[in-house]
């Protein structure tokens, strides 16, 4: 599976880690897991191997909180469903607790209105269950680093949702151009993503340095996340429906 | 039925366990004897189950009075045969006086019971229209007997017939058997089959006889109240047949509804993961097909249990484009073994030139899949107001499109030629060791672009 977590093969999130002291373990981020599958989360701590340190896992949401809380690790690698209802139940809790503790959303079913809100309640970033070992650990990596990762499939997502609504546009209050609007170079940038590019090969595609590319991105997870607008809640209701 | 039951009561003697039929048998010297009043029992009035005949009215009055149950209970069926007020009374102290030993009456648990109000309101209502017709048509006994006690009795009975705790139901129902005509099985219904019958002939001569003697000097209800005893007959005749068929209908209704729902999810189980299963046991040996079969069958799972779209369900007819790239990448990783990664960001109907614009991508993608070498090919499709893009990307081997061989004819007519015939454009950007890119757009038809589907 390719994802731009693939581009931090190009040292961007090595950069990223040094310069955050996230990861406090130099290389080894310390990760928490927590799917309410064993089989699962027991794959996800072989295939992240040696290159982070597992200091936990919970199979639901209290647990989770419990546990987080204890641990305090640097990313949880959250399920988006849960028994024990959302994974952005979670992530609320502990943001609220602990605002260091770093969230990437995993899930199988990569239904939009999940993922949205999932990353709206504050993950950092989105990959899907099937995604490869490496890529997963680069994920990680660049979570803890505190950067976010936007898998194609999420980029197609916050498309999808910001634009299909220009309705937005049409003098609602809560309309907030500045939140509620990609500016063209995020909207290229989430383009190219959605097509597969790494961060190195969109800098180089639109002739700016992969820093820019890791702000932009961040500042649509902003706009995502700090936009009141309900449209975006209408937008994943209305996928729903049809 | 209270009437006869108390009718019966007063018959069955208990004290003297005689079963003499008949009310007038008891000797005169015993019933003499049961006058004296005895001691008077204390506390609460309650209805006493223990000796009961319907309800445990008579023997609870009997106990706290002091007076003899039979005696009690004669009154009472003097009360019933004179006005119907017996009745009326017993049916209200059934449903008021709690049982010996509970504190709740069965009106206290009746007040929560609508369905049973309205029936008991439905039934009085049905009786006013119908005493309402005799006492038009002074139809002797009907039309004189007394209203209120009647209408209580009714609605009082469905209210504890309804609400009633169980072994007090059991006794009803063994009071009722024999004017209940409702079929509950094959062995016993012949006796009440032929009960109902005498009594649906009666009311049908009577209904006619009404009908066929409506002069016209008489009340022009007169035919009515005719009809309305023809209709009644008729109810009575057949309307527990076709209650207990209607029954049955839906019994048998919901137990085919569970039936095919499982058959419908034990074949599609069956078509999907269990085939999926058995091919991945015959092919554990070569990992790149199992993933790919996984794979597959992830994804059809998926559709089926998070989009309700069955497997296979994308036709010609109706295809949206999101729909259409989500088919590409389907069958291409099915036939080929390669990931594809779509994404699509919005949809719209698939018009004439659009479909072109699928084919030319699906093209693209075998290609990419077949040629490059790499393991995953991204499909990115974006639907505009004004046009439809395509990306195909992969990080394969890449190649010179120009020294493409001329005999080579799938990027040159399938993509190109495809698209230009409709107007759209093909890019095809490949650098040797980095992958392959290919852009198609195509311009649309005004119409309107539609949230796309997962």
């Amino acid at each position: 599976m390719s994802t731009p977590a693939g581009s931090a093969r190009d040292g961007a999130a090595r950069d990223g880690a040094a310069r955050d002291g996230a990861a406090r373990d130099g290389a080894r981020p310390r990760v928490f897991i927590v799917d309410d599958h064993g089989l699962f989360r027991a794959g996800v701590r072989s295939e992240l191997g040696d290159e982070v340190d597992v200091v936990g896992e919970a199979d639901d949401v209290e647990p989770a909180i419990t546990r987080i809380a204890e641990c305090q690790p640097d990313v949880v690698l959250l399920d988006v469903h849960l028994p024990g209802g959302g994974g952005q139940a979670v992530v609320t809790a502990i943001r609220a607790s602990h605002p260091g503790v770093r969230f990437l959303a995993l899930s199988a079913s990569g239904a939009p209105e999940d993922v949205i809100a999932v990353i709206r309640s504050g993950a950092r970033g989105y990959v899907t269950k099937t995604i490869s070992g490496g890529d997963l650990v680069d994920a990680v990596r660049r979570v803890a680093a505190g950067d976010s990762v936007f898998s194609p499939r999420l980029a197609g997502f916050v498309l999808d949702a910001f634009a299909a609504l220009p309705a937005a546009a049409d003098g609602s209050p809560s309309f907030d151009p500045e939140l509620d609007q990609l500016t063209p170079r995020e909207r290229e940038v989430l383009r190219l993503i959605a097509r597969g590019y790494t961060y190195r090969e969109i800098a180089r595609e639109l002739f700016i340095s992969v820093k820019t590319v890791e702000s932009h991105v961040s500042s649509v997870l902003r706009k995502l996340q700090l936009s009141t607008r309900h449209q975006l809640t209408r937008w994943a209701n209305e996928r729903r429906l049809t | 039925m209270a009437a006869q039951a108390l009718w019966r009561d007063d018959g069955c003697v208990q004290e003297t366990g005689s079963s003499a039929p008949q009310p007038s048998a008891p000797r005169r010297g015993r019933i003499r004897g049961r006058w004296r009043r005895g001691p008077r029992g204390s506390g609460p009035l309650r209805r006493s189950p223990d000796d009961r005949l319907a309800g445990g009215v008579a023997a609870g009055l009997a106990s706290r009075t002091g007076f003899d149950v039979t005696v009690v209970r004669f009154a009472f069926v003097l009360a019933a045969l004179a006005s119907g007020a017996g009745v009326a009374f017993y049916v209200l102290a059934w449903l008021l006086v709690p049982a010996a030993g509970q504190q709740a009456s069965i009106a206290s648990k009746a007040v929560t019971d609508r369905r049973g109000i309205a029936l008991a309101a439905g039934l009085s209502s049905l009786l006013i229209v119908v005493l309402l017709i005799a006492s038009v048509l002074r139809a002797g006994w009907l039309g004189t007997l007394a209203w209120p006690p009647v209408l209580i009795s009714v609605a009082g009975l469905v209210l504890i017939w309804r609400n009633a705790p169980a072994d007090e139901q059991a006794t009803m129902r063994r009071l009722a058997e024999p004017l209940l005509s409702l079929p509950r099985g094959a062995r016993r219904s012949a006796s009440r089959n032929v009960l109902r019958g005498c009594v649906a002939i009666a009311l049908l001569c009577g209904g006619l006889f009404a009908l066929l003697a409506g002069h016209p000097s008489h009340a022009a209800l007169r035919p009515l109240g005719g009809l309305a005893l023809v209709i009644a007959a008729i109810m009575l005749m057949l309307g527990p047949w076709w209650l207990c068929i209607a029954r049955d209908l839906i019994t048998e209704r919901q137990a085919r509804i569970r039936a095919e729902e499982r058959a419908e999810m034990a074949a599609r189980v069956h078509d999907s993961v269990l085939q999926t299963l058995a091919l991945i046991q015959r092919r554990s040996a070569d990992p790149q097909q199992v993933i790919q079969l996984a794979r597959a069958q992830e994804r059809e799972l998926r559709s089926w249990l998070f989009d309700d779209r069955p497997p296979g369900s994308l036709d010609g007819s109706g295809l949206t484009l999101a729909a259409g790239v989500r088919l590409i990448e389907q069958e291409v990783e099915a036939q080929y073994g390669v990931a594809v990664e779509a994404i699509t960001v919005g949809d719209c109907a698939v018009e004439e030139n659009l479909s072109a614009l699928l084919a030319a991508a699906r093209e693209a993608t075998v290609n990419a899949v077949k040629w490059s070498g790499a393991q995953v090919v991204s499909v990115f499709a974006e639907v505009e107001p004004a046009e439809v893009s395509v990306f195909v990307r992969d990080r394969g081997q890449g190649f010179d499109p120009d020294a493409v061989p001329g005999d080579r004819k799938g990027l040159a007519e399938s993509v190109h030629g495809r698209m230009a015939r409709r107007g759209g454009s093909a890019i095809i950007r490949s650098v040797r060791g980095e992958g392959t890119e290919v852009t198609l757009t195509m311009p649309r038809a005004a119409g309107e672009r539609q949230p796309s589907r997962a």
